[in-house]
């Protein structure tokens, strides 16, 4: 068995101390944190005993080939998928389980496939994002803080979100759960289908969101190298099984991707 | 379903080159169907007289209130139904019910009791009851996946159908309800045909000024949200539940003030009207008319009515025909509609 030590192991050692706005160490165990769950669709089994966590200010991948369990682990935590044992811990406190309730406890989802409201205006569709919001001035500096962030839906801001290219759809998406101001942000495959040069920017703005927000951010890709560059950790899924959890630097110097993606040996 | 913007083509690019504007109006099928539809209802007015056209138009009325209300749960939230009749019932029956003071000794059939209430009491009522009964069928409804909600509003409108038809110490059943009638207010009764058009149209109006409110609301664009991705809107904290068992609540409860109309206006309802069929014409007209757009289920509603009352005039047509021919027409109508403009007449969404 070449699968490397850390495999099944959700927390590694020594990750880097990020600050938060009020100047204390950040990395106090994970905020959001996944334990022994399994998720059943049918005869098909497409989490096994997963155990994941994300900390408070970090960036965290989740990253494995096609049907490898990725989104299942996203939907899990939004109560999207049937599990079957294990259990969500948010806080340290089991996560309510209805769909509707995960937003006002801190947590967005940006799902694959960007999935915004194409027969609504740019804003109307930001505006889906913040509904237990009543406070109007709020709601303005929620959008102004969204818009600074992606210029390009200010400047289009009244026109409808079927007329957008798909990368300005995965900027809306984006803003879109941004609306809820969530501690924490799920993103499921933000570059996928996108051209080269708008997937660096989806990163850029994963980076900057996580810079000055200092949201908390879980995020599935399928871009390997782009996605590495800009997290703190990384977990390895494969067929429904976490085969690997690290570092950026860990993950590179290790052949688990190889393993994984290529197939070269049974990974675990 | 896909938006359309080959209409929204520049007007200055018209301007600039005078035949674009014989292409543009050629492809311009929403005008057409405007121009043919409302030329259509003119021309038969002329042709047919006053009197015609205010029974023509009274029917439209009522049809019109059935589809601008259907269009909701169908058009703007996506939720198909065939179970609108069963609440178009519910209104009928109810008028009919508490304000008709035949005296059924005389016919020598079953006799039920009689209320002689005034129609502007009932109507509430009407519109009350069918509410009610949409809140409890829409609670069951919202169990059930979207694909599965054609099915069991089918099982609503077969099951009401059969209530008025079984019920009998109600209903009177197959014999049903004489002597319904005209709204009135104090001494003043709307039994005049125009004065009871006047009526019926200002009630439409009404519910395409509360329609268009409710979907130009914060409250609509969470119908369209849903109608386009329920689970993607359920992720922001929405209970789409809620959300779709208050439109359906609100189009049932247009409904029933629609049957309300139509029973004071035919003044004898019996289970006839309110079979499956008349709620499947209904969507038809709604997919015809457009879906989301009220002023599409208005010219879907004129289309049918005018199709139905023109083929009175065919001259190879024997009489009893008349019912089969009309669905033989609308259905190709349908199949050719679905073929070349499956956004309906003026609509922007595909089923
Ligand atoms: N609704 C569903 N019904 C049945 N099986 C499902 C369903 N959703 C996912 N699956 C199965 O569960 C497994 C994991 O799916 P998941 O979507 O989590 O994979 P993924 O890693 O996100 O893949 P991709 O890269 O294609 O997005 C797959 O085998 C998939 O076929
Ligand atoms: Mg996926």
């Amino acid at each position: 068995m070449d699968t490397p030590q850390e495999s099944n192991q959700p927390q590694i050692p020594n990750p880097p101390p990020v600050a938060d706005t009020q100047g204390k160490a950040v990395h106090d165990g994970p905020i959001l944190e996944l334990s022994g769950i399994s998720v059943h669709y049918g005869a098909v089994i497409a989490l096994n005993d997963v155990s994941l966590g994300v900390r408070r200010g970090e960036v965290v991948a989740v990253m494995g080939p096609n049907g490898a369990g990725k989104s299942t682990v996203l939907k899990a935590i939004m109560g999207l998928a049937p599990v079957v044992a294990g259990e969500v811990f948010w806080r340290k406190a089991p996560l309510a389980a209805a769909t509707h309730e995960i937003v006002k406890e801190g947590i967005a989802f940006v799902p694959q496939g960007r999935r915004v409201f194409t027969h609504l205006t740019i804003e109307e569709n930001l505006e889906m994002g913040c509904l237990h919001l009543k406070d109007k001035a709020e709601k303005q500096r929620r959008l102004d803080g969204v818009m600074r962030i992606f210029p390009i839906l200010q400047s289009k801001r009244g026109d409808l979100a079927s007329a957008m290219s798909g990368g300005q759809q995965q900027m809306l998406a984006l803003g879109r759960g941004l609306m809820a101001a969530p501690d924490v942000l799920l993103l499921d495959e933000p570059t996928l289908g996108l051209a080269p040069i708008v997937v660096k920017e989806v990163f850029d703005k994963v980076s900057e969101i996580s810079d000055e927000l200092k949201t908390t951010i879980m995020i599935v890709e399928h871009n390997i190298k782009g996605v590495l560059d800009i997290v703190d950790r990384a977990h390895v899924l494969d067929k429904g099984r976490i085969v690997f959890t690290g570092t950026p630097n860990a993950i590179r110097s290790s052949d688990i991707l190889t393993h994984v993606f290529l197939g070269k040996s049974g990974a675990s | 379903m896909q938006a359309e913007t080959e209409h929204d083509r520049s007007f200055t690019q018209i301007v600039r080159k005078p035949q674009a504007l014989v292409a543009a109006a050629r492809n311009n099928v929403e005008l057409w169907a405007n121009l043919l539809i409302i030329g259509w209802a003119l021309g038969f007015m002329l042709w047919q007289g006053v009197g015609f056209a205010i029974t023509v138009g009274t029917v439209f009325a009522i049809w019109a209130i059935l589809s601008v209300s259907l269009n909701l749960v169908v058009g703007f939230t996506g939720l198909l139904s065939v179970g609108h009749v069963g609440f178009f019932g519910i209104g009928a029956y109810t008028v009919a019910i508490l304000t008709s003071d035949a005296k059924y000794e005389q016919l020598r059939t079953e006799a039920i009791p009689t209320f002689g209430w005034p129609f502007f009491a009932a109507l509430p009522l009407g519109v009350l009851l069918a509410g009610i009964v949409a809140i409890a069928v829409g609670v069951v409804f919202n169990r059930f996946r979207d694909d599965i909600y054609v099915l069991v509003s089918f099982g609503f409108a077969i099951i009401s159908f059969n209530v008025f038809l079984n019920w009998r110490n109600l209903t009177r059943g197959a014999f049903g309800i004489h002597e319904i009638p005209r709204p009135a207010v104090g001494s003043w009764v709307l039994d005049r045909e125009l004065e009871f058009l006047i009526f019926a149209l200002a009630l439409l109006g009404l519910i395409m000024l509360l329609s268009w409110l409710i979907v130009t609301s914060s409250f609509g664009r969470v119908l369209t949200a849903i109608r386009e991705d329920e689970q993607a809107i359920a992720v922001f904290g929405y209970r789409t539940t809620h959300y779709k068992l208050a439109v359906w609540t609100i189009s049932a409860m247009m409904a029933g003030l629609a049957g309300g109309l139509f029973a004071s206006w035919t003044r004898f309802v019996d289970p006839n009207s309110f079979i499956l069929l008349e709620s499947m014409l209904l969507v038809a007209i709604v997919i015809l008319g457009g879906l989301a757009t009220i002023w599409g289920s208005l010219l879907g509603a004129m289309a049918f009515v005018l199709l139905e009352e023109g083929m009175r005039f065919l001259p190879f047509l024997p009489a009893i025909h008349i019912g089969q021919a009309r669905l033989v027409v609308l259905g190709i109508l349908l199949v050719l509609l679905m073929l070349f403009r499956p956004q309906g007449l003026v609509g922007r969404y595909r089923l």
